[in-house]
């Protein structure tokens, strides 16, 4: 199919699932019994007037949404309310114009905490990917290369072992080792008061904070990337192309490079693409484990410190930026896969 | 997809289990946590949840002869917390893995079976949930209700079903086009019966191997949601054990047998469970392995034909 | 033999033996004692039923074999040098360049991700490295144009072909070495009988032109009699009967051989009644202890049952495994 409808249908599922999201996200927050506001609210030492101060404040003498007649505690609001005064409205309004709330905790705009988190996410998921996708390639089809040799089955031991590891777990070893014996720093993105710096000692000294993180992530991702990239090629091996290629004198390096390496990135990006929530769900802990500052450590502080417009907002970054990840990978799958092209 | 019909009487199954020292790897492993966590009050040395008196001392207490595990961050003693933590692990595992299943298994048999605009909808439901990152909304969840033992039961439980859904929609769709199945429709037979005599069996193998996956994953992620600080603080658990070392100093103290161990015994289960999946997939779904690149093989022998003495 | 009349051959194949070892303890005789000679400009036919181990063979030629594969016994003499002394680097070189083949059914025999160009270009520059790229794009638009395939579509993947013309692209592939032979494992099979006509045609074009030698894998005997200069007849892994085309339509001494030709409708004689050959090939791990061919011989003897019969040579290039020709010369 011609690649712009392709790409049209990605990118109109890819909006769908957001809004999708984005509603969710609204009703969760507003509907499950831990009411972030109420539990501010219930605060005893508060007097009346000061709970319905911080209602109002909080909108939450509003219906949440019209149509749905009051189904107490939910407060649902009759037909005859503005649809646009609920607190549906008030939410979705907010969030287009990239309003996400203020902090319980820091009193601060959500969505300026948010957006440094976010670089740090990215830095961190991206060099751990970078270098498993990497490494877990080029593995994968060696011990497929090698099946059923020594060296095939280390690796599969390897793989399997890797996969069971909880991802926090391999984190706090990491730091125990890494800060006992080698001396690395295991808190944070820079030496206190080391932000001040620029350039390259500033990169140093983030580079140095990176290793721990990305080579937990690393690891982790390695285990699973190797795994399919040898079942993959595998089964490559036996198509009818790889005998052709063999039977037109091409050395096996060359096979290996031109045919089987270039067939296995397809479902190597699919798998990429799938696994994006299992990366998130690592990169969540590992920043819980070593004070990344990235969005998974909001998470987990806005959980502990019951900051919920914090979490409500990381949450859904963190979904949004999923989906797009998603639709990043299926943009490239289009340009891999010829078959999704000309007529 | 084309799926390798996988052998159905229970008989021919435990046939081909014999040989396969992968899952009996793993069959092994998961005794030795079930007999772990059904027997722990008799096998530990120390109740976790008795009341005890402690000084500084007794904190972070390295490996001895009263504590082989040393003790945690409240003078408790690590090794008994260790052997109650597989209930915890154990039951949220098995439960919320029969809920993921169940939900998977409706889900995916009636997208495959009906297809059409329910399949689409069904199928696009699980994009949308395949695409929602698991751990986070399990988090939210949790932190939004309760973290009661049964409440992470639950969101682990109806988070986890997507893998299955996929995967018998497509056993499904390869099941329905089969000759025994036109000919019960041909005959006569309804819905309901075609769906629970000549479709679920074929799909059941599935299933059970897919669900050891299933399971594994869901006591990764208990472990994962306690560690966070969502653990139902009145159970004792691995990940919750990981949480108070890590979060009340157990770095510091130097203290690796309480970092260490229950680390440990996350990997030791969710190993076996890994080894018991890859050895029921083998026995479900195996794969030739003979192809056009293997390597090292001599393919000319000289002498006499069929003389018996071939380099490998 | 070769001597001032007869030219050397091309390619002499002699006392081939092919076993599969699927595991340790099983040994499949695949093909067994099998020679033959290939010419310059010679069109040789390879004919037999489905598994009597032509494309085993023809993959032995190459040294292509499955894992499980193994060549016993025997030489094959290309210009004189023993192809099972070469090793497997040396071997590479000789693939293609020399003698190429195209697979049965070529379906998937084309890497789908890269292009028609890109693909016949590779087997040129995998054996003649420094070929400048204008070079390259012209020899490769030249063996598209040549197999009827407009040099546009060089740039198209290998699905938007159809069968025929996936199959067209493998030839012209095949010859972009200019190898002085080529082996089509049933090239024609799955195509309609127009290009079935139009390759076949090609083929033998390309014979005459270049003093390309081709082996030809089928079970279609009227296309081995329309085209072919040399036949050799296989059953269950061995040479049944091997001959000039003259001799195998007109004259043949194999019962199998005899019984094959019987069983082709002969256009001249329409109302004869087809006679097809009751049974099936042996199993090859079931093989008889005689004869390959005598629960389905109408001729055959007590002996049959016994031994197995030797090839025997009749005269230049005739052979037949039978012993109803022992003592014939």
């Amino acid at each position: 199919m011609k690649r712009y409808k392709y790409l049209i249908s990605k990118v109109l599922w890819a909006s769908l699932s957001i809004v999708f999201v984005m509603i969710l996200n609204f009703f969760l927050f507003r509907v499950l019994p831990g009411d972030p506001a109420r539990a501010g609210v219930k605060d005893p030492r508060l007097t009346a007037e000061a709970q319905d101060a911080i209602r109002v404040r909080f909108g939450l003498d509003k219906p949440v949404i019209n149509c749905f007649e009051s189904i107490n505690p939910l407060k649902f609001g009759s037909c005859l309310v503005n649809p646009l005064d609920t607190q549906f409205f008030i939410y979705a309004g907010n969030l287009l114009q990239g309003d996400l709330g203020t902090s319980y905790h820091t009193n601060r705009p959500v969505k300026d905490m948010i957006g440094e988190s976010l670089v740090n996410t990215i830095i961190l998921i991206g060099f751990g990917q970078m270098i498993a996708i990497f490494l877990g390639m080029a593995l994968g089809l060696i011990a497929a290369w090698k099946a059923n040799t020594a060296i095939d089955f280390a690796t599969l031991g390897f793989c399997l072992v890797a996969w069971s590891l909880p991802t926090f777990w391999l984190g706090i070893v990491l730091l125990f080792a890494g800060s006992t014996w080698l001396g690395l720093p295991v808190v944070g993105k820079f030496t206190p008061g080391g932000g001040l710096a620029t350039g390259l000692p500033l990169f140093l000294d983030v580079g140095k904070h990176l290793i721990l993180p990305t080579l937990t992530l690393s690891v982790i991702m390695l285990g699973e990337y190797m795994l399919i990239m040898r079942s993959t090629s595998l089964e490559i091996f036996s198509e009818d192309y790889i005998l052709t290629a063999k039977a037109k004198g091409l050395k096996t390096f060359y096979i290996l490079k031109d045919h089987v390496l270039r067939n296995a990135m397809l479902p190597m990006v699919t798998i990429i693409a799938l696994n994006l929530g299992f990366t998130v769900a690592g990169a969540i802990q590992i920043e819980s484990v070593f004070s990344w500052p990235g969005l998974g450590l909001s998470i987990f502080e806005a959980v502990g410190r019951r900051d919920y417009p914090m979490l409500q907002g990381s949450f859904l970054m963190i979904a949004i930026t999923v989906i797009f990840a998603n639709l990043l990978a299926e943009l490239m799958y289009s340009y891999l896969d010829p078959r999704v092209q000309a007529i | 997809m084309d799926y390798y019909v996988p052998p159905t009487g229970f008989k021919s199954v435990l046939l081909k289990l014999r040989g396969n020292w992968l899952a009996w790897a793993g069959i092994v492993m998961l005794l030795t946590t079930v007999i772990l966590a059904v027997f722990a009050p008799r096998i530990a040395p120390y109740d976790p949840y008795a009341d005890i008196k402690v000084s500084i001392m007794d904190i972070y207490a390295p490996p001895s002869a009263q504590h082989l595990l040393g003790t945690d961050d409240a003078g408790r003693d690590v090794l008994s917390n260790f052997i109650y933590g597989a209930r915890v692990s154990l039951i949220v595992g098995f439960f919320a893995a029969f809920i993921s299943v169940v939900i998977g298994g409706l889900i995916g048999i009636s997208a495959g079976f009906f297809g059409g605009k329910i399949e689409l909808i069904l199928m696009r439901f699980t994009d949308i949930m395949l695409v929602i990152p698991d751990l986070p909304l399990a988090v939210v969840l949790v932190a939004l209700t309760s973290p009661s033992l049964g409440n992470i039961i639950f969101v682990i439980g109806i988070l986890g079903w997507t893998t299955t859904a996929r995967l018998v929609r497509s056993q499904t769709l390869s099941v329905k086009e089969r000759k025994f199945v036109l000919r019960a429709r041909a005959i006569g037979s309804g819905n309901a019966h075609i769906i629970r005599r000549h479709i679920f069996p074929l799909v059941l193998p599935l299933m059970v191997a897919n669900s050891v996956l299933v399971i594994s994953l869901a006591i990764l992620e208990e472990s994962t949601l306690s560690f966070l600080g969502l653990g139902d603080p009145t159970m004792v658990s691995w990940g919750q054990m990981l949480n108070y070392a890590f979060t009340r100093g157990g770095v510091s103290s130097g203290a690796w047998w309480a970092l260490v161990m229950p680390g440990l015994g996350i990997v030791w289960v969710v190993l076996g469970l890994t080894f018991l999946g890859h050895g029921l997939e083998q026995i479900f779904n195996p794969r030739l392995e003979a192809h056009h690149l293997s390597v090292g093989k001599n393919m000319v022998v000289r002498g006499k034909e069929g003389a018996g003495d071939v380099q490998p | 033999m070769s001597s001032p009349k007869n030219p050397p051959a091309l390619l002499e194949v002699r006392n081939l033996s092919v076993e599969f070892m699927p595991n340790k303890n099983t040994h499949l005789k695949a093909v067994q004692d099998v020679s033959f000679s290939l010419h310059e400009g010679e069109l040789l036919g390879l004919v037999g039923e489905s598994g009597c181990g032509k494309t085993t063979m023809m993959l032995s030629l190459l040294r292509l074999l499955p894992e499980a594969g193994r060549i016993t016994g025997g030489k094959i003499l290309y210009r004189n040098q023993d192809l099972l002394d070469l090793e497997e680097s040396q071997m590479s070189d000789y693939r293609w360049k020399e003698i190429a083949i195209i697979f049965q059914g070529a379906m998937n025999a084309l890497n789908p991700v890269r292009t028609v160009h890109d693909q016949i270009a590779e087997a040129i520059t995998c054996h003649e490295l420094k070929t400048p790229k204008e070079k390259l794009d012209t020899r490769v638009n030249d063996l598209l144009e040549m197999v009827g395939i407009p040099a546009s579509r060089g740039s198209q993947y290998p699905f938007q072909f159809s069968g025929g013309m996936r199959q067209r692209v493998m030839i012209a592939m095949a010859l972009a070495c200019s190898p002085s032979i080529v082996i089509a494992d049933e090239p024609t099979t799955a195509l309609d009988v127009m290009i079935q006509a139009q390759i076949l045609e090609l083929l033998q074009e390309l014979s005459r032109q270049l003093g390309l030698a081709v082996i030809l894998v089928t079970h279609d005997l009227g296309v081995v009699a329309e085209i072919c200069d040399h036949v050799l007849v296989m059953y269950a892994g061995v040479t049944a009967e091997y001959g000039d085309v003259d001799t195998i339509y007109n004259h043949p001494v194999h019962p199998y051989t005899q019984n094959l030709i019987k069983a082709f409708p002969n256009l001249a004689n329409p109302l004869d009644s087809l006679i097809s050959i009751p049974g099936y090939p042996p199993r090859l791990d079931a093989l008889p202890a005689g004869c390959r061919f005598e629960p389905r011989c109408l001729k055959a003897f007590d002996r049959c049952k016994i031994d197995q019969p030797p090839v025997y040579e009749l005269k230049d290039r005739h052979q037949a495994s039978c012993f109803l020709v022992e003592g014939q010369k």
